[in-house]
């Protein structure tokens, strides 16, 4: 019981520590402007999935092996619908915009 | 009355079951909440630049208060964190200490919030000013407004664990209600990500 | 202290709207009246209004799904009368009034007579199905009811108090906006929707729950019966669509509401946004009405072919990729609003892929007909007869997925007739195969199969003679939504459409008359094996009506037609050694209660009426905290009394009631080869 309580520990603080670094690169580029361009949207963007990615295993508990199958399924399933949902929409209003200029 | 025993177990079992299936449900649910959260998100990306030539994103974002109430929300999750880490030892009074601190960063965040938003309108720029603005203070305010119901659900399950103590379905609910906090925790990552940061460049 | 309700709200300006008012005010008070005459309101209240009994709370759904048809039905019967006579003339509906018309007409069909239909048929018949007991949350259940319940309510009080959106069902922007409709009619719309949609979803959630938890020992996914199959995708479906409905009704309510600007002409509004969202919901909602339909035609074209489903499979698979791919067209339904053509190519190009698995369902149940041995029951006749007519709207659908054709035919009365010719025979057969094949498993009594085919008969002929002359009109230029018109040719056809109307209501008519004959002779078709039709799945193997835990010893499946199966191997009536004790939620008031007050809410939001809102709200908060702390929701039938329950049922069974299965010894490996017929 202790050792898991130890390591649940351990794990919270990983997670926390990793979610600081993770937010704090984007602020800080961005802050101090270090970066410009579209490299900084790249940079934001991928420090925000491996941020949620971060949440999800360590303060969520996700786990391919103890998380149970309908879980990981209905995850994946909203992630496909958000990407089809948000690109497509994205997608379609970016082009009519760009038709209407 | 012999049986009063079995009938106890009996009903134990099915609520084991029931809370199992609960969980699996409330997984489902946030789902659903975080198909909101993309379509708010895609809202406001279409309507970001239609500000109507009212104030832009860089004339209202404080990249500082948003760090800020960043700071806030992840620590929370950290305390959350440590509330189930206390509940898994069986710890009652650790619970609702952790829970408590989780409470008063929440709120922490909600003031911030409404300060932000009270001093955008104070400066003319509303909801009602743009497109930009609408989108923005739906999005933002969903989920102000789902912090604000974390919060109540803190209050309630202080309550729950004071009361009934750590009975199985508490733990449940605390269970459940650590999975919202988390969840929100990754919907602000979203919010400063697509809001704030692309607002102030 | 009201808002913007004043006297004025009261329909005084038509005599039609009046007379709208008058009957619907009449038939609440006469229902009021009927139920106090009887003193039934005890009875009611206990026994139906609080029940969390899946099967109650399915029964109450399709109460409402049929009065909500008749409602519904008689806009459509307004619309066809009006345009029939509307030559050059002003018909006799104010266009205002006539508008409200299609727009109620619209929402009351899709969101209150096919959703609550579909889930009251899912309630009854799916926990049974996996052999369950109940639903994985019997009291979420209850609150989704009566939230479908609330929403249905403010569409019937919008006819007495106020008046209905004059926008359409979709209710695009800006005219939905405030500047062009200040009045409570979109509100109405709208408060509907939200309710009744956060409704749907938390019965979505719980019938995945259900489905993906609760399933009996043995009952692995591809054994499931397809109507269950149906349901699981649907519900998936419902849990990740219906919250696209949710934001954008909420973000219109706020424009009206709060005086936002997501969909404004001015100030930086993009109104083609809402069609993006809206059909995001919309176009999977097609699939949600849809595919539970498919299932019951699968279920029903197995039994009455006396065979096993041909590509079983394949079904699961044709259904799953219509779901998936049900969220990827969803711009076919506004090709015209100006994308390029790459964009529009994608979705024409997906929308026709869609085409690919239903074809695939179709040969699959015509193949299940194949040498098998077809009793024309009703519930076959509406399979068979929804088979031939889908096929044609399926045939229109793939022509209207062309986005060159599609900017001929947009809003012209053909898309009205194409989308008519899937929902009517697609879902509303499907929903009638349903109540004629799954009513004696309800109520304990088969339903008059005169009468039913009967009604098939008028609906069919109706269904062709309304809607075919509006395939034709479309290509002669008609819009849809017309309340007058100046072209003298369009007239002959309308007044056959028209004419079809009348023969739909016929069908109706026959539908009454088939319940009423049915309930008055229930005694002689009584059905005591609780398996009328020597059916193939587990929802058979319980009582008709069933015992309020379903299965009194969980059953354990070995195959698909788990049903089928325990009667050949002569196992089907057999009492178990021993039962045992069973747990069961209570019943609670909670659900009405939440429900009722949904409604307030609903109806004060449209009103203005802030402080009624928040107190609606705040009683609603205090009902969900009570429900969340409460830990004692369950309680124990005990195994004596489970035991007589299930010995009455057993004792009435007897040799002569039992199918003869004989016939039945598969020929062959027992794998779904076709069976030899009668020598």
């Amino acid at each position: 019981m202790d050792h898991s309580t130890e390591r649940n520990l351990s794990t919270y603080l990983t997670g926390f520590a990793l979610a600081v670094i993770l937010t704090a690169i984007p602020f800080a580029l961005v802050w101090g402007g270090l970066l410009t361009g579209p490299a900084v949207y790249v940079v934001i963007a991928v420090a925000a999935v491996i941020q949620v990615l971060v949440h999800l295993v360590f303060f969520l508990h996700l786990n391919l092996k103890s998380t149970p199958a309908e879980n990981l399924f209905f995850l994946v399933f909203a992630a496909v619908l958000i990407f089809i949902m948000v690109g497509g929409s994205l997608w379609i209003m970016m082009d009519l915009h760009h038709r209407m200029m | 009355m012999a049986d009063s025993a079995q009938v106890a177990e009996l009903l134990e079992h099915e609520e084991k079951k029931s809370l199992e299936s609960r969980e699996f449900g409330f997984w489902v649910y946030l789902m659903t909440d975080a198909i909101i959260f993309a379509l708010l998100f895609a809202s406001y990306v279409v309507l970001s630049k239609n500000s109507a030539a009212g104030p832009t994103s860089n004339d209202l974002f404080d990249l500082g208060h948003t760090a800020g109430e960043t700071v806030l929300l992840l620590v929370s999750s950290l305390t959350f964190g440590l509330a189930t880490i206390a509940m898994a030892a069986g710890q009652s009074g650790r619970v609702v200490q952790w829970l408590f601190v989780t409470l008063l960063l929440g709120l922490g965040f909600l003031a911030m919030e409404m300060v932000e938003f009270y001093g955008m309108i104070a400066k003319g720029a509303g909801p009602g000013t743009s497109g930009f603005l609408s989108a923005f203070f739906t999005l933002v305010g969903t989920h102000g407004l789902h912090v604000a119901f974390g919060s109540l659900g803190i209050c309630v399950m202080i309550g729950q664990v004071l009361i009934k103590g750590l009975t199985l379905p508490v733990r449940s609910r605390l269970l459940r209600l650590g999975l919202f906090w988390h969840f929100l925790d990754i919907v602000w990552i979203g919010i400063f990500s697509v809001v704030y940061l692309p607002g102030v460049m | 202290m009201l808002g913007r309700l004043t006297i004025d709200a009261i329909p005084l300006y038509s005599w039609v709207a009046m007379g709208g008012a008058a009957v619907t005010v009449g038939g609440g008070l006469a229902v009021f009246l009927l139920i106090t005459y009887l003193r039934a309101w005890k009875v009611l209240w206990t026994d139906w209004l609080t029940s969390v009994d899946h099967k109650k709370i399915g029964i109450m759904y399709v109460v409402l799904a049929l009065v909500m048809l008749v409602r519904g039905f008689v806009d459509a019967l307004m619309m066809r009368a009006q345009q029939a006579i509307a030559l050059n003339s002003e018909g006799y509906l104010p266009p205002e009034h006539f508008e409200q018309i299609f727009s109620s007409h619209g929402t009351i069909m899709i969101f209150f007579v096919a959703m609550p239909f579909l889930t009251g048929l899912i309630n009854i018949i799916v926990p049974q199905q996996i052999g369950a007991r109940d639903v994985a949350f019997p009291f979420l259940n209850s609150v989704s009811l009566w939230m479908t319940a609330a929403g249905a309510g403010l569409v019937l009080i919008s006819l007495a108090v106020g008046k209905f959106s004059t926008a359409g069902w979709t209710g695009y922007p800006p005219y939905s906006g405030i500047d062009y409709n200040p009045g409570v009619g979109v509100d109405y719309w709208l408060w509907a929707l939200i309710v009744s949609g956060v409704g749907s979803t938390a019965s979505g959630i719980n019938f995945i729950v259900t489905i993906v938890k609760n399933r009996c020992p043995g009952m692995t996914y591809m054994r499931m019966p397809m109507f269950t199959w149906t349901t699981l995708c649907i519900s998936i479906l419902i849990a990740f669509a219906f919250p696209a409905l949710t934001v954008v009704a909420a973000q219109l309510a706020l424009d009206r509401t709060l005086g936002f600007h997501f969909f404004t002409n001015g100030d930086g509004g993009n109104m083609m946004l809402f069609a993006n969202l809206l059909w995001i919901w919309g176009h999977p909602e097609v699939y949600i009405l849809i595919l539970p339909a498919f299932g019951i035609f699968s279920e029903v074209v197995a039994t009455f072919s006396r065979k096993r489903l041909f590509g079983y499979t394949s079904l699961v698979y044709a259904t799953a990729c219509i779901a998936i791919l049900s969220f990827t067209v969803w711009l076919h339904h506004f090709f015209t609003m100006g994308s390029s053509a790459n964009v529009n190519a994608v979705f024409g190009i997906a929308t026709m892929i869609i085409a690919v698995p239903t074809g695939v369902k179709i040969f699959d149940w015509m193949f299940t007909m194949y040498r098998g041995r077809i009793e024309f029951h009703p519930s076959m006749v509406f399979t068979i007869g929804f088979m031939v007519t889908f096929v044609i709207g399926g045939v229109t659908g793939v022509l209207l997925a062309l986005p060159p054709a599609d900017y001929l035919m947009h809003n012209s009365t053909f898309l009205v007739a194409h989308f008519h010719n899937m929902l009517i025979p697609g879902a509303l057969f499907g929903y009638f195969a349903g109540l004629n094949y799954w009513f004696p498993k309800a109520f304990g009594f088969k339903l008059d199969a005169k009468w039913g085919i009967r009604s098939f008969w008028f609906w069919i002929i109706g269904f062709y003679l309304a809607f075919m002359p509006l395939y034709v009109l479309g290509f002669m230029g008609m819009s849809r939504r017309m309340e007058h018109y100046a072209d003298p040719n369009w007239q002959p056809y309308l007044i056959v459409a028209a004419l079809g109307a009348v023969c739909v209501l016929c069908g109706i008519v026959c539908i009454a008359i088939q319940l009423y004959v049915s309930a008055k002779n229930w005694g002689s078709a009584r059905d005591v094996t609780g398996d009328p039709w020597n059916g193939r799945t587990l929802e058979w193997a319980t009582a008709s009506p069933p015992a309020p835990y379903n299965f009194a010893v969980l059953p354990e499946v070995r195959d698909i037609d788990a049903f089928h199966e325990m009667k050949l191997g002569g196992v089907a009536y057999l009492p178990p050694g021993r039962y045992e004790d069973i747990v069961m939620p209570k019943s609670s008031g909670l659900g009405p209660i939440l429900g009722a007050l949904s409604f307030v809410l609903g109806f004060a939001m449209v009103w203005y009426i802030w402080w009624l809102a928040a107190v609606a709200f705040v009683l609603a908060l205090v009902c969900v905290g009570i429900r969340a702390s409460d830990d004692n929701t369950d309680f124990v039938l005990p195994a004596a009394e489970v035991a007589k329950i299930e010995a009455e049922r057993l004792g009435q069974v007897t040799e002569a009631d039992m199918h003869d299965m004989r016939d039945f010894q598969p020929i062959g490996p027992a794998s779904g080869a076709p069976l030899a017929g009668r020598v």
